[in-house]
């Protein structure tokens, strides 16, 4: 099947899970429910204030995610990299903890509290990784890998001290922050985040010859033209902003950044005109089958989503790193 | 007259505090075949990767074609210059068409796909190091012999003028070692392009190039052809040890072999 086919097949899938999803869940939701005129209000509420709007979020969500995963692979040439590593997860978590700390309740633009201290936090982050690597000499991405790892054991330090010195009912909130989840109602969240996806997604696009080349090294990829420092530059600036809308909306989702990309080239190769479109599917649809399984798991209890994601990471991850040859980005 | 290939003027480099490169200066012209030799240290691939960019001077100037070096765009520096660099023994995730191909990329509009031109480009320079048969294997199925040729394929589809390769027979074995230094004899008399190869071996140096520059501790010290390299003395004090020299039956250029300095 050439790669043109397997892209439509995995749209077609993707579609086909955002479609059915809404009318999974506690209590399944039929079709004639929904379009009869004497159908349940209440049903009818539920199905598009809170599970149409929650599909679609969890559906950008994940392909940010993946999206992010898939470029910072390709940028530091390693198959574990993702914005998480480089400090935007513990970036957002210190910024949602000291907004529950400072008792942040205020909503702009309706975006809540926690929410803008979690956005605040990843760019706090990401902003110090970028300085940390401007003050060496050029612009190596080791030094990028090993200033965000640093960067995040700083802040997790900062969260335990936060989490240890809150009062129970705050310590609950931001550990139940850290767990990710999708528990949010209306289309607020959608939209907080669609401007971030959209103009992302747009500027991977026409970047995909550069994140080729990349995957071969610096000395290469300058020495085939692309200006390396200037494309860094766009990327990390880019996925940053797209992961950090997302973490603020739906907390530190897990794994799916990591491991998406990876399904993705097992299934279309390391081309990124390929491997762009299939991250995008991939990562989406997979993150609305997961949010779908932790509403019906335990229902009516809902699971937090990131601990889905991190129970079927985990083994991923031991996979990856067990498997005869690991696939190089 | 026309402006030399590359031209450095007074470049300095700095790395980690220490000084790699002092006061070079050096003209390479259309048509050259250059070799620069040295012991290790003595700054040999950064000057290399001077010309390309990819280090960037502390001092001094560099011309390409008549253009400053700091103001050509990445893309239009890649139209010129290409580059091989030392195997790393890694290789990518890609054909090796889809490799070559990529090397089109200083010569793609944004958005642009690659068009058939660029194809026939790809091929015709797999064609010229004939490695055409390997273009649909995957690059981590090459042996490094193969690796390196297409890696040569590759900077000639960037429809560069001048190519630059760092230490590019090392590490192979003695029959890729022939192929790729045939292969580069061929393209430098056949397709006319301008080589500057880094290399440690004297021989590989000897037998391929028809200008030889030699750094000793960041400096030049030698800048002439194989024939005066060979006189007495001039050798012994680039690499602080003496040689023999065999005559070869097949060739009027002498075989050498590193004697120890006398003191050992």
């Amino acid at each position: 099947m050439n790669n043109g086919l397997k892209i439509t097949f995995l749209g077609v899938v993707a579609l086909a899970i955002l479609f059915l999803s809404p009318f999974a869940g506690m209590q399944w939701i039929s079709l004639r429910e929904l379009s009869s005129s004497s159908g349940d209000e209440i049903t009818k509420e539920i199905f598009w204030t809170l599970r149409v709007p929650r599909v679609l979020t969890a559906f950008l969500a994940g392909s940010t995610l993946a999206l992010g995963g898939m470029t910072f692979q390709a940028l530091f040439r390693n198959p574990l990299a993702t914005p998480f590593t480089l400090g935007v997860a513990s970036g957002a978590s210190l910024g949602a903890s000291v907004a529950v700390t400072l008792g942040f309740t205020i909503s702009i633009l309706g975006i809540g509290g926690t929410s803008m201290g979690a956005f605040l936090g990843a760019l706090l982050a990401m902003s110090l990784v970028y300085g940390l690597t401007r003050l060496k000499e050029g612009f190596s991405t080791g030094t990028m890998l090993l200033s965000g790892v640093a960067i995040s054991f700083f802040f997790s330090s900062l969260i335990l001290f936060l989490q240890y010195s809150a009062d129970l009912y705050n310590a609950f909130r931001m550990l139940r922050w850290v767990m990710g989840g999708l528990g949010l109602v209306g289309y607020d969240s959608l939209f907080n985040i669609l401007p971030f996806t959209l103009s992302g997604v747009a500027i991977l696009y026409f970047l995909t010859h550069e994140l080729n080349l990349m995957l071969a090294g610096d000395d290469l990829a300058l020495s085939r033209g692309v200006d390396v420092n200037k494309v860094k530059r766009i990327l990390f600036f880019t996925v940053s902003l797209m992961v950090g809308s997302v973490v603020a909306v739906c907390g530190p989702i897990g794994f799916v950044g990591m491991m998406m990309p990876h399904i993705a080239r097992k299934l279309v190769g390391a081309d990124h005109r390929w491997l762009t479109p299939a991250t995008f599917l991939a990562g989406g649809a997979f993150l609305v089958l997961c949010d779908t399984l932790a509403r019906m798991v335990f229902a009516p209890a809902e699971l937090p989503v990131g601990i889905l994601t991190a129970f079927l990471g985990g083994p991923f991850f031991i996979w990856l790193l067990l498997r005869e040859k690991v696939d190089r980005v | 007259m026309t402006s030399p290939m590359i031209k450095v003027s007074n470049v300095s480099v700095v790395l980690g505090g220490s000084t790699v490169l002092e006061s070079i200066d050096l003209q390479v012209q259309q048509g050259d075949s250059l070799a620069i030799i040295g012991p290790n240290g003595a700054g040999k691939t950064t000057l290399l990767k001077c010309m390309n960019r990819l280090v960037v001077p502390r001092s001094g100037s560099i011309e390409i074609q008549g253009h400053r070096q700091d103001e050509l765009d990445q893309r239009d520096l890649a139209k010129i210059v290409g580059y091989v660099p030392q195997s790393d023994g890694n290789s990518l995730p890609f054909s090796v068409f889809e490799f070559v191909l990529m090397s089109r990329y200083p010569h793609l509009s944004p958005f642009a796909s690659v068009t058939t031109e660029d194809k026939d480009v790809a091929y015709a320079a797999l064609d010229k190091t004939g490695t055409r048969k390997f273009a649909e294997r995957p690059l981590d199925t090459l042996s490094g012999g193969e690796h390196q040729q297409i890696m040569i394929a590759a900077a000639l589809a960037q429809g560069a003028e001048v190519l630059l390769l760092d230490e590019p027979a090392t590490f192979l074995d003695y029959r890729h070692q022939v192929s790729v230094s045939n292969l580069l004899k061929e393209l430098h008399t056949k397709e006319s392009l301008t080589l500057v190869t880094v290399t440690h071996d004297i021989n590989v140096a000897l037998q391929t190039s028809t200008r030889i520059i030699a750094l000793k501790e960041g400096r030049i010290v030698f800048d002439d052809s194989p024939e005066v390299l060979l006189e007495s003395g001039k050798l012994e004090s680039i690499f602080d040890t003496s040689f023999e020299s065999l005559t070869q039956p097949s060739s009027s250029v002498p075989w050498l072999i590193p004697r120890g300095s006398g003191d050992e």
